[in-house]
C-alpha cells in the first residue's frame, strides 16, 4: 500500500524546525556582526578563535572530565544493580524496574535542589556530623557536588539498558560454560561482560551525553562558581547576548558529542564483529 | 548466605540514594517552618497555601497546558510520519529517520538554542506559541521511534486485503492500521507527555517572560529559595502518578491472569 504522503507534513514539519535551526546555528557560528540586518555580517572563524582562549578550554576540560567521571561512577554502580535485578524473581524484578523509573516523575530540578536540604551547610548530613561532635564540612558548591547530581540523576539511564541487555542473555550458555569447568569470574568476563557490551554501549551514551551538557546541575549544586560548557552556552545567549560566540560554543560541544557517539559505534560493532566466538 | 545479605545491602543503599531527595521533599511539605533543613513542626498550611499562590498555579496551568496540547499534535503528527516512513523506499527511509534522530541525540541545550535562533529570525513573539512549537518538535521523534517498531511486526497482508474487500486506502488505515498499532501510539502520546512536564532546557530558552511552567518557576526559584508550596504540589503530583501506576499495574496483571484462564 502506497500511504508515503502521510509523512509529508512532518517532512515539512523537520526541515522547519529541526534542519533550518541547525544551519542557523552554524551560519552563526562562522558570522559576526548584526546578523539580524542582512548584509551587516561578515564571516569570519574569530568565534571559534575566541574559544581557543586558555579560560574557555578548561572550562571544556572541566565538563568533560566531570562527564566522564560520573559516566565511570554510574557503571561502577550500575552495573552490580542491573545484575541483581535481572536474577531476581519476575514479580521482584518488575518491581524493582518500576522503582528506578519512578523518581523520574518528579521534576528532576526539584530531586536535584533537594540534595541542598541534604548537604548544605544546616542541612541534614552536616546537622549528624555535628550531633557527633565534628565540625560541619561544606558539602555543596563544589565539583563533588555536581558529580553527585550528576549520578543522581543519570544512573537510572545506566541501569535500564544494561538491565535489558543482561536479562536476554540465553541462561544455557552460561551453563554450559559452568559445565565445562569455568569459575563465576571466568563466566562473568568471558560470556556475561562481552555479551552485555551493548547495553553497556548505550548506557555509556545515554549518561554522558546529558552530563557534558547539563548547566542546570552546576548552576543548583556548583552555585555558580564552577562554570560548565552548558552555561557557558546559557551564558551567551541569555546574559550577553553573543549569539555568535554561543553558537560557536555548541558547534564545539555537538563535535565532542558526535566524537564520543562514534567511538562507542565503534566499540558496538568490534564486539558483535568477532568479540564472542 | 552472606552473598545474599550483601546483595539485599546494596539494593536498599542504592534506592535510599534514589528516594532520599523525595522522602525529605515530601516530609518537608509538612514542616511548618519556610527554612530548609530546620524540622519546627507538622502543618498542612503549605497545601493550603497552594491553592491561593497564583504564581505557582498558573505555571502548573500551563504546564499542563503545553504537555496536553503538544503530546496530542506530536502524537498525531507523529503516527502519520510514522506509517510514511514504514512504507518508504530504504534509502529515504534511512535519510529520514537518521535525521528524526537528530533531536534525540542532539543536547537539549543545542536543540534549545536552535529554536531559539529560529524563533528570532522569524520575528515570532516568544512565549506560549514558541514552547509549543517547541515541544511538538522534541516529541514527535519519540512518537515515531514507539511506533515503527509496531509498524514493523504488523501483517501487511491486512491492509491488502482490507482494501481487497472494497476498503478505500483511508478506511483501511483508520480500521486496520492504526488499531492494529494503538499500543504503540499509547505509549508515545505517554513518552511524550511525560517529557513535556518534565522538560526544563527547552522551555527556558524558548518561552517569553509572561508564560513559565512548573521547571522554570523552580529554577528562579531556586536561587530565592524555593516556596514549600512546591514541596507541596510535587508531592501531589507524586502520589497521584503513583497512585495511577499502581492502579494500572494491577489491571494488567490481572488481564494477563485473566486471559491465562481462558487459554
Amino acid at each position: 500500500m502506497k500511504l508515503k504522503w502521510t509523512s509529508y507534513p512532518y517532512i515539512v514539519w523537520m526541515a522547519i524546525f529541526i534542519i533550518i535551526p541547525l544551519l542557523l546555528i552554524l551560519f552563526f557560528s562562522i558570522t559576526s556582526g548584526d546578523v539580524f540586518r542582512l548584509g551587516e555580517f561578515q564571516f569570519t572563524l574569530d568565534n571559534f578563535k575566541r574559544f581557543m582562549n586558555p579560560i574557555y578550554l578548561k572550562v571544556l576540560g572541566r565538563s568533560i572530565t566531570l562527564a566522564l567521571q560520573s559516566t565511570a561512577i554510574c557503571f561502577l554502580l550500575g552495573y552490580p544493580m542491573a545484575m541483581i535485578i535481572s536474577k531476581a524473581e519476575l514479580k521482584k524484578r518488575n518491581a524493582m524496574i518500576l522503582l528506578f523509573v519512578v523518581p523520574m516523575w518528579m521534576n528532576f530540578l526539584l530531586r536535584t535542589y533537594a540534595w541542598l536540604t541534604l548537604l548544605g551547610r544546616n542541612g541534614l548530613i552536616n546537622y549528624i556530623i555535628k550531633s557527633l561532635g565534628f565540625e560541619p564540612l561544606s558539602l555543596i558548591y563544589n565539583n563533588k557536588a555536581i558529580l553527585l547530581g550528576m549520578v543522581y540523576n543519570f544512573l537510572p539511564f545506566m541501569v535500564l539498558p544494561i538491565y535489558s541487555v543482561l536479562i536476554k542473555i540465553d541462561n544455557s550458555l552460561i551453563e554450559a560454560a559452568e559445565d565445562l569447568g569455568a569459575s563465576k569470574l571466568e563466566v562473568f568476563t568471558r560470556i556475561i561482560l562481552p555479551l552485555s557490551i551493548p547495553g553497556i554501549v548505550s548506557g555509556f551514551t545515554m549518561v554522558f551525553m546529558p552530563a557534558v551538557s547539563t548547566f542546570v546541575i552546576s548552576s543548583l549544586l556548583g552555585g555558580g562558581k564552577y562554570m560548565l560548557i552548558g552555561n557557558l552556552v546559557e551564558q551567551q545567549f541569555l546574559w550577553s547576548g553573543d549569539w555568535n560566540f554561543g553558537s560557536a560554543i555548541s558547534i564545539v560541544m555537538m563535535i565532542f558529542i558526535l566524537i564520543s557517539m562514534a567511538i562507542m559505534a565503534k566499540f558496538d560493532e568490534d564486539e558483535k564483529g568477532g568479540g564472542l566466538w | 548466605m552472606v552473598n545474599k545479605q550483601l546483595k539485599r545491602l546494596y539494593t536498599f543503599l542504592i534506592f535510599l540514594f534514589l528516594y532520599a531527595p523525595i522522602i525529605i521533599l515530601m516530609i518537608f511539605s509538612f514542616n511548618s517552618s519556610k527554612s530548609r533543613g530546620v524540622w519546627t513542626g507538622f502543618t498542612f498550611k503549605w497545601y493550603i497555601e497552594l491553592f491561593k499562590n497564583e504564581e505557582v498555579l498558573t505555571a502548573l496551568y500551563y504546564t499542563l497546558l503545553v504537555a496536553v496540547l503538544a503530546s496530542i499534535i506530536s502524537t498525531i503528527i507523529g503516527t502519520f510520519a510514522a506509517i510514511g516512513i514504514h512504507n518508504m523506499t530504504s534509502f529515504k527511509k534511512k535519510v529520514v529517520l537518521n535525521l528524526n534522530y537528530l533531536p534525540v541525540l542532539n543536547p537539549d541545550i543545542v536543540t534549545a538554542v536552535s529554536l531559539m535562533i529560529l524563533f528570532r529570525f522569524a520575528n515570532i513573539d516568544f512565549g506560549f506559541l514558541t514552547m509549543l512549537l517547541a515541544h511538538i518538535t522534541f516529541n514527535i521523534p519519540y512518537v515515531i521511534l514507539s511506533i515503527l517498531p509496531k509498524l514493523k511486526q504488523l501483517n501487511k497482508h491486512l491492509a491488502e486485503a482490507a482494501m481487497d474487500l472494497g476498503a478505500t486506502p483511508f478506511y483501511a488505515l483508520r480500521k486496520v492500521i492504526i488499531p492494529e498499532i494503538m499500543p504503540g501510539i499509547v505509549t508515545g502520546a505517554l513518552i511524550a507527555f511525560t517529557l513535556s512536564i518534565d522538560d526544563f532546557v527547552i522551555s527556558f530558552f524558548t518561552t517569553g517572560p509572561q508564560v513559565t511552567n512548573l521547571s522554570i518557576t523552580i529554577y528562579s526559584m531556586a536561587r530565592r529559595g524555593i516556596n514549600p508550596v512546591i514541596n507541596a504540589l510535587s508531592t501531589l503530583m507524586f502520589l497521584s502518578v503513583l497512585i495511577l501506576l499502581i492502579i494500572i499495574n494491577k489491571r494488567t496483571s490481572k488481564d494477563v491472569k485473566h486471559r491465562g484462564d481462558i487459554i
